[in-house]
């Protein structure tokens, strides 16, 4: 029969809109508004799914986001989602869920042997059992763990919902929308602050849905909805539902992922969840309070819930989760449960550790006809697949053992209360501290550095009438420090009694704790009060210590239910109070977030922007292997169809030295440097000195750090008097720019000099080769001749008809023309000159030909051939630094012991003895082959090439005392057992005399 | 995710900038000639301090400029950003790192916390 829970007369679901859904593969049927737990109760499906480590079965213990225990696998496919939790997922038509952890089903499933077998596997058994053979852990043991453990199963396809990003700022930030969130925002919002109250629930009212109690002597619904009327008329609140504060960081920035269109099931148009990034300049917390369970033994069996939970599953959803019930508490809160529950037809039972109850709550119970066992906690439970009764047995005073007979009480359904916690999660992420109060047994918020207050149950105050005094209060304070007036105006609700608690975590048992039925604190990750007791007996008594030992509250449930409980027990242990014992710092986010929601629109293509010159297209569609340097993708080689990217590299290499190719060197960082002092500023961040180049002529220089070593290099030209255009290398351009920049405003904020970042306004096509006149010529009447137009100099005017300034620079060591036009015809013009240069069978080649023909050349790559351990004297280029001019950055750094030492290691050419062996880059230098390690390495090799102009292998190497060493031998050793001689040269290789760059 | 001052530009994300350790360490004018003990004092040696820090930061993703800030190292609390070439506003030995400069100020002013 369908929904035999359901309750006539009960609930706020929509039952003229009936829902069909699948669990397990078995068709079922619930309203709109149930959730997908409370559907499965109407349907009576209390078994869900099987524990993380136990197997055992497990079903719902709350009706809401503290749900530890009752999560299943949602959808499948790409939708599919693991973990959710039942009591947060709203029921749409169609909606497929399943049960996790089990095999071959959730009621006959083969991994319930390790429950029997649990007396092996106590906590940490891992660590002391699988020690043996050491090679068995990773091969044998993990899988085997990994297989029986976890709950439920990822994705294996990618994601293809949409998720998005939004960005806000607020006055008052109210998390929660509870009686006392509401009366936050409504008196926030009244002083005209920009308000945002959100909520993690499909409906505003917290507890109110459940409770219905009266305020301002309107019924609960109907304030509510006056309310969120109220707020809907005010221009500057935002109410958002479904959505959780999950994350609080510094200088209040909250993140607040919404479920936008989750509730509609999977395969919705549009986004399906949007992350807020809250900026707020006050936050008021009314996050509200989690019910505490006892821990008994066999507390875990489906049909156990919290009290609240019961309550809220008869009053808000209109299903009574069992027709003979058991209220089992300690304070006065769960009598309320125990009278809707009877009121719904159930037979109640109320099983009280408090010896003689009284007060209201006590008495209504009493004229209901309920009974109630007092002074009596549950000492064992019974059934397969769910509760089907309960073992009751008077406490003694102290409350630490039984005496007397038990009763059997049979039953179907179990409501659970030990006190409430308040939710102080997003107060602790705060930085927040928080204080054990004893009055009401919890902890409470207390001083927080951050703007913001906590109101209401998360306050630790528990009364509907003091939560709506409390919400207004914060309300109006919070507006008032964020700039706005307002007068507190609390909406009235009637006082209430107070809980009255008899504290009490672990409820005794006929047995010592371990010895009889597991009593779990944390059903999630299966933890038992008996692995805490081995924890303390371990010497594992530092609440930090317990924690990662025994997993406690460290599942994804954050221990919403279990820390309290799981303190109080080591405490009672150590012989300490529960504050004694410490708490845990608590840690975003509060509840699972998906990594769709965290990403947003930063996914795929938009995950990280590519940077790309204006010759993308063209290098694109020619074949062109791209490699990353950094933001840029830039072309490596241009492979031609069934050529391999190695064989392209060559080709490029031969091309360049034969005739002409061109390269694209727009990715080089390009700094306009301005202004009267500019002079005096080159000649400060490079070594050598600028005072006499002339407008129009280029100069290569390096730049140090302070410590005299090389940081970057480039060619500077001078473009007016006191006018120059500054490049540097392309992975470095933006730190150059603000490494610059810290040298102008902060050091020398004297020089009158202007940096302006250029790098993408120009297009650079570097023309290489014997030819690359003569191509040039065809496309510009400037005479470019070698005389006219000599090395190291530069000429403005029109290249194929586009204004350009023409730079004889060379990278290659050939005759090079560097063509530098304005982005937007950097295409056109390269386009051109590959039609110019057809005649000449001219190629484009990339960074791979170019690195190896510049090592030909002997020329160094800064971050490749230096490492941040090296002067322009240990290149071999003492030549760069000026000894005439003045101060310099890095010029003290020359004399400090380090630089002046001998053996420093030098740039030296290979040569290896097989010309054939490409030495792997990064090898080892050593002097003798044959040694035992370890050997000391004196040297190691920065570039090494196969130069197909050589026809050899060449490599640059940075060894001690290199120089000295040239013509000597040493030794390849690797990793891998190369060990190949090599003789040291002079680390240029090829027109050692520079003549081809001048031609 | 902290928010840094500019300034210049006004407060904006920690994401947009970029940080550049301890303030007013100015370059020895006589470089050339301190010795070397006074040279890695210059390059190496920082406060690192648990409390009040004087630092720099640069609007890297902003305005690009360079400027200083006195922050408190353990609350991330910032008591003023300043110009480079202004004199650094220091808190009274008092400052907690809790309060900012104008809660601070007022409190200290009614004599009340």
């Amino acid at each position: 029969m369908a929904q035999v829970n359901r309750v006539t007369g009960k609930g706020r679901v929509n039952r003229s809109k009936p829902v069909s859904f699948t669990f397990n593969g078995k068709s079922y049927q619930g309203y709109e508004g149930d959730t997908l737990a409370s559907a499965l109760l109407a349907n009576n499906v209390k078994l869900l799914g099987r524990s993380f480590k136990y197997h055992r079965p497990r079903g719902v213990y709350t009706a809401g986001s503290d749900e530890p225990s009752g999560l299943v696998q949602l959808e499948t496919g790409a939708y599919t989602e693991p973990n959710t939790r039942a009591t947060m997922i709203e029921l749409y038509e169609g909606l497929s869920a399943a049960s996790q952890n089990c095999w071959p089903s959730v009621r006959w499933d083969v991994g319930e042997v390790n429950n029997l077998g649990s007396r092996l596997i106590p906590s940490g058994f891992y660590y002391k059992t699988f020690m043996w053979p050491a090679s068995w852990w990773e091969s044998v043991y993990e899988k085997a763990i990994r297989h029986s453990a976890g709950l439920g199963k990822c994705p294996e396809e990618n994601d293809p919902d949409v998720y998005e990003h939004r960005h806000v700022h607020c006055d008052v930030l109210v998390v929660g929308m509870g009686p006392a969130g509401l009366s936050a925002a409504l008196n926030a919002g009244r002083s005209g602050a920009r308000v945002i109250v959100l909520d993690e629930n499909a409906e505003a009212g917290g507890s109110l849905l459940t409770t219905g109690e009266d305020i301002d002597s309107k019924p609960a619904d109907q304030w509510i909805a006056d309310t969120l009327a109220e707020l809907d008329a005010m221009e500057e609140v935002t109410v958002l539902t479904r959505t959780t504060a999950s994350a609080y960081y510094d200088h209040n920035y909250i993140t607040a992922p919404e479920r936008v269109t989750n509730h509609f099931g999977p395969r919705q148009q549009g986004v399906r969840e949007r992350f807020w990034k809250i900026r707020a300049a006050q936050v008021v917390l009314a996050t509200g309070a989690h019910e505490r369970p006892p821990v008994f033994a066999e507390n875990d069996r489906p049909g156990i819930m919290m009290a609240s939970a019961l309550r809220t599953y008869v009053n808000q959803y209109g299903v009574l989760p069992g027709k003979q019930v058991v209220i089992f508490t300690n304070n006065n809160s769960a009598y309320a449960a125990a009278i809707d529950a009877k009121d719904a037809g159930a037979e109640v039972t109320i099983v009280d550790t408090r010896p003689s109850p009284s007060g209201p709550a006590f008495e209504a119970a009493k004229a209901k006809g309920i009974h109630i066992d007092e002074g009596y906690g549950i000492v064992a439970t019974k059934g397969k697949h769910g509760v089907k009764g309960c073992e009751i047995a008077p406490l003694s005073n102290d409350g630490r053992s039984v005496s007397g007979k038990s009763i059997l009480i049979p039953c179907d359904a179990i409501g659970v209360s030990a006190g409430w916690n308040p939710s102080v999660h997003m107060w602790s992420q705060a930085r927040g501290k928080v204080a054990w109060d004893p009055a009401v047994a919890c902890f409470k918020p207390d001083f927080c550095q951050q703007k913001v207050r906590a109101a209401g149950s998360c306050n630790g105050t528990f009364d509907l009438a003091g939560c709506l005094a409390e919400g207004a209060e914060a309300g109006v304070a919070a507006a008032r420090d964020a700039g706005f007036d307002g007068i507190a105006k609390a909406p009235v609700a009637a006082a209430e009694e107070a809980f009255d608690l008899r504290p009490i975590y672990y409820v005794p048992s006929r047995r010592p704790v371990g010895e009889g039925k597991k009593a779990f604190h944390d059903h999630q990750n299966d933890v038992t009060a008996a692995d805490i007791h081995l924890a303390h007996r371990e010497g594992f008594i530092s609440v930090e210590h317990l924690k990662r030992y025994t997993t406690t509250g460290m599942a994804t449930d954050q221990g919403k239910m279990s820390n309290v409980n799981a303190l109080a027990i080591m405490a009672d242990l150590r012989g300490d109070t529960i504050p004694g014992v410490g708490t845990t710092t608590f840690r975003p986010p509060y509840t699972p977030t998906t990594f769709g929601a965290m990403a947003g629109q930063s996914a795929g293509e938009l995950f990280h922007f590519t940077q790309k010159t204006p010759m993308w297209d063209w290098h694109a569609a020619n074949g062109a292997v791209m490699e990353a340097m950094g933001d840029y993708l830039r072309p490596l080689a241009y492979a031609r169809p069934g050529e391999s990217t190695k064989a392209a590299e060559n080709r490029e290499v031969k091309m360049v030295r034969q005739s002409v190719g061109v390269y694209d060197a727009s990715t080089l960082g390009k700094i306009d440097v301005r202004g009267p002092d500019a002079t005096q500023f080159l000649n400060l961040v490079y070594t050598n000195a600028w005072d006499k180049l002339k407008v129009g002529r280029a100069k290569y220089g390096f730049m140090l750090n302070e410590r005299g070593m090389v940081y970057d290099d480039g060619v500077t030209t001078k473009l007016g008097e006191n006018h120059y255009h500054m490049t540097t290398t392309t992975g470095n351009a933006a730190a150059v720019l603000a490494w610059l920049e810290d040298w102008l405003q902060v050091e020398w904020p004297d020089l009158d000099v202007h940096l302006t970042n250029v790098a993408e306004q120009w297009a650079v096509c570097s023309l290489a080769g014997p030819n690359a006149r003569k191509v040039l010529e065809k496309l510009t009447s400037l005479d470019v001749s070698a005389g006219a137009f000599p090395f190291m100099t530069m000429k403005e005017g029109k290249v194929a008809g586009v204004d350009a300034r023409i730079l004889r620079v060379s990278f290659t060591g050939e005759s090079s023309f560097e063509i530098n036009v304005p982005a937007r015809y950097g295409q056109y013009v390269w386009e051109q000159i590959m039609e110019a240069g057809r005649e000449f069978d001219i190629i484009p080649f990339g960074t791979e030909a170019l690195h190896i023909l510049r090592a030909e050349r002997g020329f160094v790559v800064v971050g490749q051939d230096t490492d941040g351990t090296v002067t322009p004297m240990d290149l071999g280029m003492g030549w760069i630094v000026s000894k005439n001019k003045g101060d310099f950055i890095g010029k003290r750094g020359f004399d400090a012991p380090e630089v002046a030492r001998g053996g420093r290691k030098q740039l030296v050419g290979l040569l290896t003895d097989k010309r054939d062996y490409v030495i792997p880059h990064g090898s080892h230098l050593v002097e003798m082959a044959t040694q035992a390690p370890p050997v000391k390495t004196v040297g190691w090799v920065c570039s090494t090439y196969w130069s197909e102009t050589l026809g050899r292998s060449i490599a640059l190497a940075l060894v001690e005392d290199g120089r000295a060493r040239i013509g000597q031998s040493l030794t390849v050793r690797n990793i891998n057992g190369d060990a190949e001689k090599v003789t040291l040269t002079d680390p240029v290789f090829y027109d050692a005399k520079g003549e081809r760059a001048h031609a | 995710m902290i928010q840094v001052d500019c300034p210049f530009c006004g407060k904006r994300n920690l994401t947009e900038f970029t940080y550049g350790g301890e303030a007013h360490i100015a370059r020895p004018e006589n470089i050339a000639e301190i010795s070397d003990a006074e040279f890695a004092r210059y390059l190496f040696t920082r406060k690192n301090p648990k409390g009040t820090h004087q630092e720099r930061w640069n609007h890297a993703m902003g305005c690009r400029r360079w400027f200083n800030a006195v922050r408190h190292t353990v609350t991330d609390q910032f008591w003023a950003t300043y110009k480079v070439g202004e004199t650094a506003p220091l808190p009274p030995a008092g400052w907690d790192g809790v309060l900012s400069k104008s809660e601070f100020e007022a409190t200290t002013e009614t004599g009340a916390k």
